[in-house]
Protein backbone atom coordinates (compact mmCIF):
# COMPACT_ATOMS: atom_id res chain seq x y z
CA UNK A 1 0.00 0.00 0.00
CA UNK A 2 1.41 3.06 -1.03
CA UNK A 3 1.85 6.32 1.25
CA UNK A 4 -0.61 8.28 -0.33
CA UNK A 5 -3.31 5.74 0.35
CA UNK A 6 -2.62 5.25 3.91
CA UNK A 7 -2.35 8.66 4.34
CA UNK A 8 -6.54 9.32 2.78
CA UNK A 9 -7.62 6.10 4.60
CA UNK A 10 -5.82 7.66 8.00
CA UNK A 11 -7.69 11.12 7.15
CA UNK A 12 -11.19 9.02 6.79
CA UNK A 13 -10.69 7.34 10.01
CA UNK A 14 -10.05 10.09 11.82
CA UNK A 15 -12.99 12.22 10.34
CA UNK A 16 -15.09 8.99 10.81
CA UNK A 17 -14.34 9.26 14.63
CA UNK A 18 -14.12 12.87 15.35
CA UNK A 19 -18.29 13.27 15.87
CA UNK A 20 -17.37 10.98 18.93
CA UNK A 21 -15.24 13.05 20.60
CA UNK A 22 -16.05 16.43 19.74
CA UNK A 23 -19.06 18.79 20.33
CA UNK A 24 -22.62 19.55 18.69
CA UNK A 25 -21.55 22.91 17.18
CA UNK A 26 -18.02 21.56 15.18
CA UNK A 27 -20.10 18.78 14.05
CA UNK A 28 -22.54 21.19 12.64
CA UNK A 29 -19.77 23.25 10.90
CA UNK A 30 -17.77 19.52 9.84
CA UNK A 31 -21.54 18.93 8.28
CA UNK A 32 -21.35 22.38 5.94
CA UNK A 33 -18.20 21.77 4.96
CA UNK A 34 -18.97 18.76 3.46
CA UNK A 35 -21.88 19.50 2.06
CA UNK A 36 -20.53 22.68 0.70
CA UNK A 37 -17.15 20.15 -0.66
CA UNK A 38 -19.93 17.73 -2.04
CA UNK A 39 -21.34 20.92 -4.28
CA UNK A 40 -17.79 22.46 -5.13
CA UNK A 41 -16.33 19.42 -6.45
CA UNK A 42 -19.83 18.21 -8.40
CA UNK A 43 -19.78 21.64 -9.45
CA UNK A 44 -16.06 21.03 -10.26
CA UNK A 45 -16.40 18.34 -13.05
CA UNK A 46 -17.89 21.11 -15.94
CA UNK A 47 -16.93 24.26 -14.19
CA UNK A 48 -13.08 23.28 -13.21
CA UNK A 49 -11.87 20.34 -15.37
CA UNK A 50 -13.98 21.59 -18.35
CA UNK A 51 -13.56 25.22 -17.64
CA UNK A 52 -17.44 25.70 -18.63
CA UNK A 53 -17.82 28.73 -15.74
CA UNK A 54 -21.20 27.96 -14.64
CA UNK A 55 -23.33 29.92 -12.02
CA UNK A 56 -26.04 28.75 -12.10
CA UNK A 57 -25.39 25.78 -10.05
CA UNK A 58 -28.09 26.82 -7.45
CA UNK A 59 -31.00 25.59 -9.88
CA UNK A 60 -29.95 22.33 -9.67
CA UNK A 61 -29.61 22.13 -6.19
CA UNK A 62 -33.57 23.48 -5.73
CA UNK A 63 -34.75 21.39 -7.90
CA UNK A 64 -33.48 18.57 -6.46
CA UNK A 65 -34.18 19.52 -3.44
CA UNK A 66 -38.23 20.86 -4.23
CA UNK A 67 -38.55 17.03 -6.07
CA UNK A 68 -37.85 14.85 -3.58
CA UNK A 69 -39.74 17.15 -0.56
CA UNK A 70 -42.77 17.58 -3.09
CA UNK A 71 -42.98 13.37 -3.98
CA UNK A 72 -42.92 12.96 -0.21
CA UNK A 73 -45.20 15.38 0.73
CA UNK A 74 -47.55 15.13 -1.91
CA UNK A 75 -46.70 11.16 -2.75
CA UNK A 76 -45.49 10.27 0.86
CA UNK A 77 -42.42 8.59 -1.84
CA UNK A 78 -39.19 8.16 0.67
CA UNK A 79 -36.51 10.79 0.09
CA UNK A 80 -34.06 8.03 -0.30
CA UNK A 81 -36.12 7.19 -3.70
CA UNK A 82 -36.76 10.54 -4.58
CA UNK A 83 -33.50 12.56 -4.58
CA UNK A 84 -32.61 10.38 -7.31
CA UNK A 85 -35.74 11.37 -9.51
CA UNK A 86 -34.62 15.05 -7.85
CA UNK A 87 -31.02 14.12 -9.20
CA UNK A 88 -32.69 12.89 -12.73
CA UNK A 89 -34.64 15.84 -13.36
CA UNK A 90 -31.73 18.47 -12.51
CA UNK A 91 -29.71 16.56 -14.61
CA UNK A 92 -32.57 17.15 -17.51
CA UNK A 93 -32.52 20.78 -17.01
CA UNK A 94 -28.72 20.51 -17.03
CA UNK A 95 -28.99 19.07 -20.67
CA UNK A 96 -31.46 21.87 -21.81
CA UNK A 97 -28.59 24.59 -20.57
CA UNK A 98 -25.52 22.61 -21.82
CA UNK A 99 -26.98 21.78 -25.29
CA UNK A 100 -28.43 25.76 -25.45
CA UNK A 101 -24.66 26.80 -24.41
CA UNK A 102 -22.70 24.71 -26.04
CA UNK A 103 -24.05 23.83 -29.31
CA UNK A 104 -24.51 27.53 -30.16
CA UNK A 105 -21.07 27.89 -29.13
CA UNK A 106 -21.32 30.31 -25.42
CA UNK A 107 -18.34 30.92 -24.09
CA UNK A 108 -16.57 32.86 -21.15
CA UNK A 109 -18.96 35.39 -20.16
CA UNK A 110 -21.86 34.02 -22.42
CA UNK A 111 -22.08 31.28 -20.81
CA UNK A 112 -21.82 32.61 -17.39
CA UNK A 113 -25.10 34.32 -18.30
CA UNK A 114 -27.13 31.79 -19.63
CA UNK A 115 -27.05 29.68 -16.59
CA UNK A 116 -27.41 32.28 -14.43
CA UNK A 117 -30.57 33.24 -16.85
CA UNK A 118 -31.97 29.61 -16.22
CA UNK A 119 -31.41 29.99 -12.48
CA UNK A 120 -33.09 32.99 -11.89
CA UNK A 121 -35.96 31.37 -14.45
CA UNK A 122 -36.64 29.21 -12.00
CA UNK A 123 -36.17 31.35 -9.27
CA UNK A 124 -38.94 33.37 -10.17
CA UNK A 125 -41.39 30.46 -11.31
CA UNK A 126 -40.39 28.85 -7.41
CA UNK A 127 -41.24 31.97 -5.95
CA UNK A 128 -44.86 32.92 -7.89
CA UNK A 129 -46.17 28.99 -8.80
CA UNK A 130 -48.32 28.30 -5.67
CA UNK A 131 -48.29 24.63 -6.31
CA UNK A 132 -44.45 24.19 -4.92
CA UNK A 133 -45.24 26.26 -2.50
CA UNK A 134 -45.01 30.08 -4.00
CA UNK A 135 -43.06 32.82 -2.11
CA UNK A 136 -43.35 30.70 1.08
CA UNK A 137 -41.39 28.43 0.39
CA UNK A 138 -41.93 24.43 1.51
CA UNK A 139 -41.25 23.50 5.13
CA UNK A 140 -40.98 19.58 6.13
CA UNK A 141 -42.60 18.48 9.44
CA UNK A 142 -39.55 16.59 11.60
CA UNK A 143 -40.42 13.09 12.23
CA UNK A 144 -36.79 12.01 13.20
CA UNK A 145 -37.59 8.97 10.39
CA UNK A 146 -34.36 7.66 8.95
CA UNK A 147 -36.94 6.20 6.15
CA UNK A 148 -37.76 9.63 5.87
CA UNK A 149 -34.30 11.22 5.81
CA UNK A 150 -34.65 12.67 9.15
CA UNK A 151 -32.33 11.97 12.10
CA UNK A 152 -32.84 12.46 15.70
CA UNK A 153 -28.64 12.57 16.01
CA UNK A 154 -26.82 15.15 14.09
CA UNK A 155 -24.21 12.72 14.14
CA UNK A 156 -26.06 10.95 10.70
CA UNK A 157 -26.36 13.93 8.94
CA UNK A 158 -22.49 14.33 9.76
CA UNK A 159 -22.04 10.40 8.07
CA UNK A 160 -24.28 10.97 5.01
CA UNK A 161 -22.59 14.60 4.31
CA UNK A 162 -19.18 12.88 4.73
CA UNK A 163 -20.15 10.00 2.41
CA UNK A 164 -21.46 13.09 0.06
CA UNK A 165 -18.31 14.00 -0.20
CA UNK A 166 -16.20 11.29 -0.59
CA UNK A 167 -18.70 9.82 -3.39
CA UNK A 168 -17.87 12.86 -5.35
CA UNK A 169 -14.40 12.74 -4.68
CA UNK A 170 -13.88 9.38 -5.59
CA UNK A 171 -15.86 9.93 -9.06
CA UNK A 172 -13.95 12.83 -9.82
CA UNK A 173 -10.90 10.95 -9.57
CA UNK A 174 -12.25 8.65 -11.38
CA UNK A 175 -12.79 10.75 -14.44
CA UNK A 176 -9.01 12.67 -14.26
CA UNK A 177 -7.58 9.03 -14.49
CA UNK A 178 -9.83 8.23 -17.71
CA UNK A 179 -9.64 9.15 -20.90
CA UNK A 180 -12.64 11.42 -20.27
CA UNK A 181 -10.86 13.71 -18.01
CA UNK A 182 -7.62 14.47 -20.41
CA UNK A 183 -10.34 15.47 -22.44
CA UNK A 184 -12.03 17.97 -20.43
CA UNK A 185 -8.44 19.32 -19.41
CA UNK A 186 -7.93 19.18 -22.97
CA UNK A 187 -11.14 21.40 -24.04
CA UNK A 188 -10.12 24.06 -21.36
CA UNK A 189 -6.94 24.80 -22.25
CA UNK A 190 -7.56 24.74 -26.20
CA UNK A 191 -10.84 23.94 -27.47
CA UNK A 192 -9.95 24.83 -30.80
CA UNK A 193 -6.97 22.49 -30.88
CA UNK A 194 -9.10 19.33 -29.12
CA UNK A 195 -11.56 19.43 -31.37
CA UNK A 196 -9.43 18.95 -34.57
CA UNK A 197 -7.93 16.48 -32.56
CA UNK A 198 -11.11 14.49 -33.48
CA UNK A 199 -12.45 14.83 -29.74
CA UNK A 200 -16.35 15.68 -29.78
CA UNK A 201 -16.21 18.28 -27.44
CA UNK A 202 -19.93 18.93 -27.47
CA UNK A 203 -20.61 15.26 -26.53
CA UNK A 204 -17.72 15.40 -23.62
CA UNK A 205 -18.89 18.83 -22.47
CA UNK A 206 -22.94 17.51 -22.71
CA UNK A 207 -21.71 14.30 -20.63
CA UNK A 208 -19.60 16.63 -17.87
CA UNK A 209 -22.80 19.12 -17.56
CA UNK A 210 -24.96 16.03 -16.71
CA UNK A 211 -23.13 14.20 -14.60
CA UNK A 212 -22.33 17.72 -12.75
CA UNK A 213 -26.15 18.50 -12.45
CA UNK A 214 -26.98 15.18 -11.30
CA UNK A 215 -24.54 15.34 -8.73
CA UNK A 216 -25.78 18.78 -7.58
CA UNK A 217 -29.29 17.90 -7.69
CA UNK A 218 -28.96 14.58 -5.13
CA UNK A 219 -27.19 17.30 -2.72
CA UNK A 220 -30.55 19.05 -2.93
CA UNK A 221 -32.68 16.45 -1.46
CA UNK A 222 -29.67 16.99 1.70
CA UNK A 223 -29.99 20.40 1.52
CA UNK A 224 -34.24 20.12 2.07
CA UNK A 225 -33.85 17.64 4.66
CA UNK A 226 -31.10 18.81 6.32
CA UNK A 227 -32.15 22.38 6.98
CA UNK A 228 -35.98 21.17 6.92
CA UNK A 229 -37.18 24.37 4.45
CA UNK A 230 -37.15 25.41 0.98
CA UNK A 231 -36.61 28.78 -0.22
CA UNK A 232 -36.78 30.47 -3.97
CA UNK A 233 -34.62 33.18 -3.07
CA UNK A 234 -32.42 30.98 -1.05
CA UNK A 235 -32.03 28.08 -3.15
CA UNK A 236 -32.38 29.30 -6.23
CA UNK A 237 -30.74 32.59 -6.07
CA UNK A 238 -27.09 33.87 -7.20
CA UNK A 239 -25.51 33.91 -3.77
CA UNK A 240 -25.70 30.20 -3.00
CA UNK A 241 -24.59 29.51 -6.66
CA UNK A 242 -21.39 31.98 -5.28
CA UNK A 243 -21.19 29.23 -2.64
CA UNK A 244 -20.69 26.53 -5.13
CA UNK A 245 -18.56 28.19 -7.92
CA UNK A 246 -15.56 29.90 -5.01
CA UNK A 247 -14.66 27.06 -2.72
CA UNK A 248 -13.17 24.70 -5.82
CA UNK A 249 -12.09 28.11 -7.29
CA UNK A 250 -10.01 29.16 -4.29
CA UNK A 251 -8.93 25.71 -3.88
CA UNK A 252 -8.18 24.70 -7.18
CA UNK A 253 -10.41 24.37 -9.94
CA UNK A 254 -9.99 20.91 -11.96
CA UNK A 255 -8.18 19.25 -9.37
CA UNK A 256 -9.59 16.47 -6.86
CA UNK A 257 -8.45 18.34 -3.70
CA UNK A 258 -9.42 22.16 -4.48
CA UNK A 259 -12.97 22.10 -3.70
CA UNK A 260 -12.26 20.37 -0.14
CA UNK A 261 -9.66 22.40 0.56
CA UNK A 262 -11.25 25.30 -0.70
CA UNK A 263 -14.59 24.25 1.80
CA UNK A 264 -12.16 23.87 4.61
CA UNK A 265 -10.81 26.89 4.23
CA UNK A 266 -13.85 28.89 3.66
CA UNK A 267 -16.81 26.92 4.93
CA UNK A 268 -15.77 27.31 9.42
CA UNK A 269 -14.92 31.31 7.85
CA UNK A 270 -18.73 31.41 6.78
CA UNK A 271 -20.51 29.57 9.23
CA UNK A 272 -18.37 31.57 11.91
CA UNK A 273 -19.04 35.23 10.45
CA UNK A 274 -22.79 34.06 10.09
CA UNK A 275 -23.07 32.57 14.16
CA UNK A 276 -21.16 35.67 15.16
CA UNK A 277 -21.11 38.64 12.63
CA UNK A 278 -24.70 38.44 11.49
CA UNK A 279 -25.64 38.35 15.19
CA UNK A 280 -24.55 41.80 16.14
CA UNK A 281 -26.01 43.09 12.69
CA UNK A 282 -22.97 42.54 10.31
CA UNK A 283 -24.86 40.40 7.99
CA UNK A 284 -22.75 41.25 5.15
CA UNK A 285 -19.29 40.59 6.41
CA UNK A 286 -18.72 36.94 5.48
CA UNK A 287 -19.45 38.48 1.99
CA UNK A 288 -17.13 40.96 2.04
CA UNK A 289 -14.64 38.48 3.33
CA UNK A 290 -15.46 36.37 -0.11
CA UNK A 291 -15.32 39.26 -2.30
CA UNK A 292 -11.75 39.98 -0.96
CA UNK A 293 -10.85 36.49 -1.57
CA UNK A 294 -11.81 35.85 -4.93
CA UNK A 295 -10.10 39.23 -5.58
CA UNK A 296 -6.78 38.20 -3.98
CA UNK A 297 -7.16 34.53 -5.89
CA UNK A 298 -7.26 35.69 -9.06
CA UNK A 299 -4.72 38.65 -8.68
CA UNK A 300 -2.43 36.39 -6.75
CA UNK A 301 -3.48 32.37 -7.06
CA UNK A 302 -5.16 32.24 -10.22
CA UNK A 303 -4.86 28.23 -9.90
CA UNK A 304 -5.95 28.07 -6.26
CA UNK A 305 -4.66 26.96 -2.98
CA UNK A 306 -4.08 23.47 -4.07
CA UNK A 307 -1.83 23.47 -6.75
CA UNK A 308 -0.05 26.37 -5.26
CA UNK A 309 0.45 24.04 -1.99
CA UNK A 310 2.07 21.31 -3.92
CA UNK A 311 4.13 23.38 -5.65
CA UNK A 312 5.18 24.75 -1.74
CA UNK A 313 5.73 20.84 -1.04
CA UNK A 314 7.72 19.69 -4.17
CA UNK A 315 10.17 22.79 -3.69
CA UNK A 316 10.66 21.25 0.25
CA UNK A 317 11.16 17.91 -1.27
CA UNK B 1 -57.20 43.73 -21.83
CA UNK B 2 -57.90 47.86 -20.81
CA UNK B 3 -56.46 49.58 -23.58
CA UNK B 4 -55.33 52.29 -20.89
CA UNK B 5 -53.51 50.27 -19.01
CA UNK B 6 -51.51 48.77 -21.78
CA UNK B 7 -51.22 52.55 -22.76
CA UNK B 8 -49.87 53.22 -19.26
CA UNK B 9 -47.87 50.44 -19.22
CA UNK B 10 -45.71 50.99 -22.32
CA UNK B 11 -45.48 54.39 -21.34
CA UNK B 12 -43.95 53.88 -17.55
CA UNK B 13 -41.65 51.06 -19.67
CA UNK B 14 -40.52 53.58 -22.12
CA UNK B 15 -39.56 55.98 -19.74
CA UNK B 16 -37.32 53.50 -17.61
CA UNK B 17 -35.99 52.36 -20.07
CA UNK B 18 -34.63 55.27 -20.58
CA UNK B 19 -32.76 55.05 -17.62
CA UNK B 20 -31.87 51.58 -18.24
CA UNK B 21 -30.38 52.46 -21.32
CA UNK B 22 -28.09 54.95 -19.46
CA UNK B 23 -26.68 52.05 -16.89
CA UNK B 24 -26.27 49.92 -20.14
CA UNK B 25 -24.43 52.87 -22.01
CA UNK B 26 -21.80 52.70 -19.12
CA UNK B 27 -21.88 49.04 -18.97
CA UNK B 28 -20.87 49.03 -22.89
CA UNK B 29 -19.01 51.58 -22.62
CA UNK B 30 -16.55 49.50 -20.46
CA UNK B 31 -17.14 46.12 -22.09
CA UNK B 32 -16.69 47.51 -25.58
CA UNK B 33 -13.23 49.65 -24.55
CA UNK B 34 -11.84 47.22 -22.82
CA UNK B 35 -13.67 43.81 -23.22
CA UNK B 36 -14.32 42.73 -19.68
CA UNK B 37 -17.82 42.88 -18.56
CA UNK B 38 -18.43 44.84 -15.30
CA UNK B 39 -20.32 42.41 -13.27
CA UNK B 40 -19.97 45.22 -10.47
CA UNK B 41 -22.24 47.60 -12.54
CA UNK B 42 -24.98 47.54 -10.18
CA UNK B 43 -23.11 47.58 -7.24
CA UNK B 44 -21.45 50.59 -8.05
CA UNK B 45 -25.09 52.01 -8.68
CA UNK B 46 -26.09 51.18 -5.47
CA UNK B 47 -23.26 53.51 -3.98
CA UNK B 48 -24.31 56.36 -6.06
CA UNK B 49 -27.58 55.92 -4.78
CA UNK B 50 -26.86 55.99 -1.04
CA UNK B 51 -24.44 58.70 -1.97
CA UNK B 52 -27.64 61.07 -3.77
CA UNK B 53 -29.45 59.87 -0.30
CA UNK B 54 -26.98 60.76 2.08
CA UNK B 55 -26.42 64.32 0.10
CA UNK B 56 -30.10 64.51 0.13
CA UNK B 57 -30.92 63.71 3.66
CA UNK B 58 -27.77 65.26 5.77
CA UNK B 59 -26.76 68.06 3.87
CA UNK B 60 -30.30 68.72 2.03
CA UNK B 61 -29.08 68.71 -1.48
CA UNK B 62 -31.68 67.88 -3.66
CA UNK B 63 -31.12 64.94 -5.95
CA UNK B 64 -31.76 66.24 -8.47
CA UNK B 65 -28.59 68.15 -7.80
CA UNK B 66 -26.61 65.84 -5.87
CA UNK B 67 -26.25 63.44 -8.74
CA UNK B 68 -23.17 65.60 -10.24
CA UNK B 69 -21.71 64.95 -7.03
CA UNK B 70 -22.74 61.32 -7.45
CA UNK B 71 -21.31 61.11 -10.68
CA UNK B 72 -17.73 62.67 -9.63
CA UNK B 73 -17.25 59.84 -6.75
CA UNK B 74 -18.36 57.43 -8.92
CA UNK B 75 -16.10 58.56 -11.34
CA UNK B 76 -13.26 58.03 -8.92
CA UNK B 77 -14.56 54.79 -8.13
CA UNK B 78 -14.73 53.04 -11.35
CA UNK B 79 -10.78 55.05 -12.22
CA UNK B 80 -9.33 53.05 -8.20
CA UNK B 81 -11.27 49.74 -9.57
CA UNK B 82 -9.75 50.12 -13.15
CA UNK B 83 -6.52 51.06 -11.73
CA UNK B 84 -6.39 48.51 -8.63
CA UNK B 85 -7.86 45.64 -10.19
CA UNK B 86 -9.33 45.61 -13.65
CA UNK B 87 -5.70 46.79 -15.35
CA UNK B 88 -4.22 43.18 -14.30
CA UNK B 89 -6.69 40.95 -16.21
CA UNK B 90 -7.52 43.08 -18.77
CA UNK B 91 -5.47 40.18 -20.97
CA UNK B 92 -6.71 37.21 -18.50
CA UNK B 93 -9.14 34.88 -19.52
CA UNK B 94 -12.73 35.57 -19.35
CA UNK B 95 -13.26 33.31 -16.38
CA UNK B 96 -10.65 35.22 -13.79
CA UNK B 97 -12.45 38.74 -15.05
CA UNK B 98 -15.62 37.49 -14.38
CA UNK B 99 -14.29 36.10 -10.71
CA UNK B 100 -12.68 39.25 -10.12
CA UNK B 101 -15.39 41.56 -10.56
CA UNK B 102 -17.87 39.15 -8.93
CA UNK B 103 -15.42 39.80 -6.12
CA UNK B 104 -15.73 43.49 -6.34
CA UNK B 105 -19.57 43.33 -6.67
CA UNK B 106 -19.47 41.32 -3.38
CA UNK B 107 -17.78 43.80 -1.37
CA UNK B 108 -19.29 46.75 -3.03
CA UNK B 109 -22.67 45.12 -2.11
CA UNK B 110 -22.05 44.08 1.28
CA UNK B 111 -20.67 46.76 2.36
CA UNK B 112 -23.27 48.80 1.13
CA UNK B 113 -25.57 46.46 3.20
CA UNK B 114 -23.05 46.78 6.50
CA UNK B 115 -22.89 50.71 5.98
CA UNK B 116 -26.71 51.23 5.36
CA UNK B 117 -28.70 48.47 7.10
CA UNK B 118 -31.21 46.12 5.20
CA UNK B 119 -34.09 48.71 5.33
CA UNK B 120 -34.80 50.47 1.90
CA UNK B 121 -33.92 53.83 2.29
CA UNK B 122 -35.84 57.10 -0.08
CA UNK B 123 -35.28 59.65 -1.62
CA UNK B 124 -37.40 62.45 -1.65
CA UNK B 125 -37.24 65.66 -3.67
CA UNK B 126 -39.56 68.72 -3.84
CA UNK B 127 -39.20 68.43 -8.22
CA UNK B 128 -40.95 64.46 -7.97
CA UNK B 129 -43.87 64.99 -5.98
CA UNK B 130 -46.31 66.20 -9.08
CA UNK B 131 -47.62 64.01 -12.03
CA UNK B 132 -48.48 65.37 -15.32
CA UNK B 133 -51.60 63.82 -17.16
CA UNK B 134 -51.73 63.21 -21.08
CA UNK B 135 -54.89 62.48 -22.05
CA UNK B 136 -56.02 59.51 -19.80
CA UNK B 137 -52.57 58.38 -19.13
CA UNK B 138 -50.28 60.15 -16.02
CA UNK B 139 -46.46 60.79 -15.58
CA UNK B 140 -44.79 60.78 -12.67
CA UNK B 141 -42.69 64.45 -12.93
CA UNK B 142 -39.50 62.01 -10.97
CA UNK B 143 -39.84 59.93 -14.14
CA UNK B 144 -40.60 62.34 -16.69
CA UNK B 145 -36.46 64.10 -15.11
CA UNK B 146 -34.78 60.93 -14.76
CA UNK B 147 -35.32 60.40 -18.76
CA UNK B 148 -34.66 63.67 -19.36
CA UNK B 149 -31.31 63.19 -17.67
CA UNK B 150 -30.49 60.00 -19.00
CA UNK B 151 -31.38 60.89 -22.61
CA UNK B 152 -28.77 64.53 -21.76
CA UNK B 153 -26.24 62.58 -20.54
CA UNK B 154 -26.39 60.02 -23.33
CA UNK B 155 -26.25 62.51 -25.56
CA UNK B 156 -23.40 63.83 -23.68
CA UNK B 157 -21.51 60.93 -24.06
CA UNK B 158 -21.59 60.28 -27.69
CA UNK B 159 -20.63 63.99 -28.10
CA UNK B 160 -17.85 62.93 -26.19
CA UNK B 161 -17.29 59.64 -28.17
CA UNK B 162 -16.55 61.53 -31.42
CA UNK B 163 -15.77 65.26 -31.06
CA UNK B 164 -13.28 64.67 -28.64
CA UNK B 165 -9.51 63.89 -28.09
CA UNK B 166 -9.95 61.13 -25.60
CA UNK B 167 -13.04 59.87 -26.66
CA UNK B 168 -11.38 59.48 -29.89
CA UNK B 169 -8.60 57.69 -28.46
CA UNK B 170 -11.27 55.49 -26.59
CA UNK B 171 -12.80 54.25 -29.94
CA UNK B 172 -9.55 53.54 -31.42
CA UNK B 173 -8.56 52.29 -28.28
CA UNK B 174 -11.67 49.65 -28.50
CA UNK B 175 -11.34 49.15 -32.01
CA UNK B 176 -7.94 47.84 -32.22
CA UNK B 177 -5.76 48.20 -29.03
CA UNK B 178 -2.48 47.46 -30.43
CA UNK B 179 -3.03 50.46 -33.68
CA UNK B 180 -4.11 52.98 -31.25
CA UNK B 181 -0.81 52.58 -29.59
CA UNK B 182 1.25 52.75 -32.66
CA UNK B 183 -0.56 56.22 -33.70
CA UNK B 184 0.40 57.44 -29.82
CA UNK B 185 -3.01 57.01 -27.66
CA UNK B 186 -2.24 56.20 -23.70
CA UNK B 187 -4.12 53.15 -23.67
CA UNK B 188 -4.08 52.51 -20.16
CA UNK B 189 -4.82 56.16 -19.32
CA UNK B 190 -7.81 55.38 -22.15
CA UNK B 191 -9.13 52.15 -20.11
CA UNK B 192 -9.26 53.82 -16.95
CA UNK B 193 -11.15 57.38 -18.53
CA UNK B 194 -13.34 54.62 -19.98
CA UNK B 195 -14.00 52.51 -16.98
CA UNK B 196 -14.42 56.30 -14.84
CA UNK B 197 -17.10 57.41 -17.33
CA UNK B 198 -18.62 54.04 -17.42
CA UNK B 199 -19.06 54.05 -13.67
CA UNK B 200 -20.08 57.53 -13.70
CA UNK B 201 -23.48 57.25 -16.02
CA UNK B 202 -24.70 55.24 -13.10
CA UNK B 203 -24.07 57.74 -10.92
CA UNK B 204 -26.66 59.74 -12.07
CA UNK B 205 -29.02 56.87 -11.88
CA UNK B 206 -31.74 58.39 -8.63
CA UNK B 207 -35.45 56.89 -8.74
CA UNK B 208 -35.80 53.19 -8.87
CA UNK B 209 -39.47 51.56 -9.29
CA UNK B 210 -39.33 49.01 -12.32
CA UNK B 211 -42.20 48.80 -14.44
CA UNK B 212 -43.15 46.99 -17.69
CA UNK B 213 -45.04 45.39 -20.02
CA UNK B 214 -44.56 42.06 -18.46
CA UNK B 215 -45.99 43.58 -15.35
CA UNK B 216 -49.36 44.59 -17.36
CA UNK B 217 -49.66 41.01 -19.26
CA UNK B 218 -48.32 39.19 -16.10
CA UNK B 219 -48.36 39.07 -13.01
CA UNK B 220 -46.08 41.93 -11.29
CA UNK B 221 -43.63 39.21 -10.35
CA UNK B 222 -43.47 37.19 -13.36
CA UNK B 223 -42.26 39.78 -15.56
CA UNK B 224 -38.68 39.11 -14.50
CA UNK B 225 -39.12 35.86 -16.64
CA UNK B 226 -39.58 38.37 -19.68
CA UNK B 227 -36.35 39.78 -19.25
CA UNK B 228 -34.51 36.72 -18.30
CA UNK B 229 -36.63 35.24 -21.71
CA UNK B 230 -35.27 37.89 -23.73
CA UNK B 231 -31.53 37.69 -22.48
CA UNK B 232 -31.28 33.80 -23.71
CA UNK B 233 -32.77 34.38 -26.51
CA UNK B 234 -30.52 37.47 -27.44
CA UNK B 235 -27.71 35.37 -26.39
CA UNK B 236 -28.86 32.47 -28.89
CA UNK B 237 -29.77 34.08 -31.97
CA UNK B 238 -28.08 37.56 -31.95
CA UNK B 239 -25.10 37.02 -29.61
CA UNK B 240 -23.70 40.22 -30.68
CA UNK B 241 -26.45 42.32 -30.06
CA UNK B 242 -29.66 43.38 -31.86
CA UNK B 243 -28.32 45.55 -33.78
CA UNK B 244 -24.80 44.19 -33.83
CA UNK B 245 -22.94 42.59 -36.69
CA UNK B 246 -21.89 39.16 -35.83
CA UNK B 247 -18.18 38.45 -35.88
CA UNK B 248 -17.05 36.71 -38.87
Amino acid sequence: MSLVKLLVLLAVAMLAALPWVVGSYLVTVMIFIFFYAYLGQAWNIVGGYAGQLSAGHAAFVGIGGYASALLSMRLGLSPWIGMWIGGVLAAALGAVIGYLGFRFGLRGFYFVLLTVAFAEICRVIALNVDAVGGALGLYITFTGNPRQFQFQDNRAYYYVALVLMLAATAVVREIERRRFGAYLTAIRQDESACEALGVDTLRVKMLAMILSSFLTGLGGTFYAYYLFSLQPNAVFGIPLSVEIVIRPIVGGAGTVMGPLLGSFILSPLAELSRTYLAQSGWTGVHLIVYGLLLIAVVLFLPQGAYPALRRLARRRA
Amino acid sequence: MDPTLVGQGLLSGFLFGGVYSLMAVGLTLIFGVMRVVNFAHGDMMVWGMYLAWLLSVRAGIDPYLGFVVCAGALFLLGLVIQRGFVERIVDAPHEMQILLMLGVALVLENAALVAFGPDPARVRSPLSQGTVWIGPLFVDVARLLTFGLAMVLTAALWLFLTRTELGRSMRAAADNPYGARVIGADVRRVYAAAFGVGAACVGGILVSVAESMGAVFLSPSMKELVSFGLLIAILLFRPAGLFGRTAS
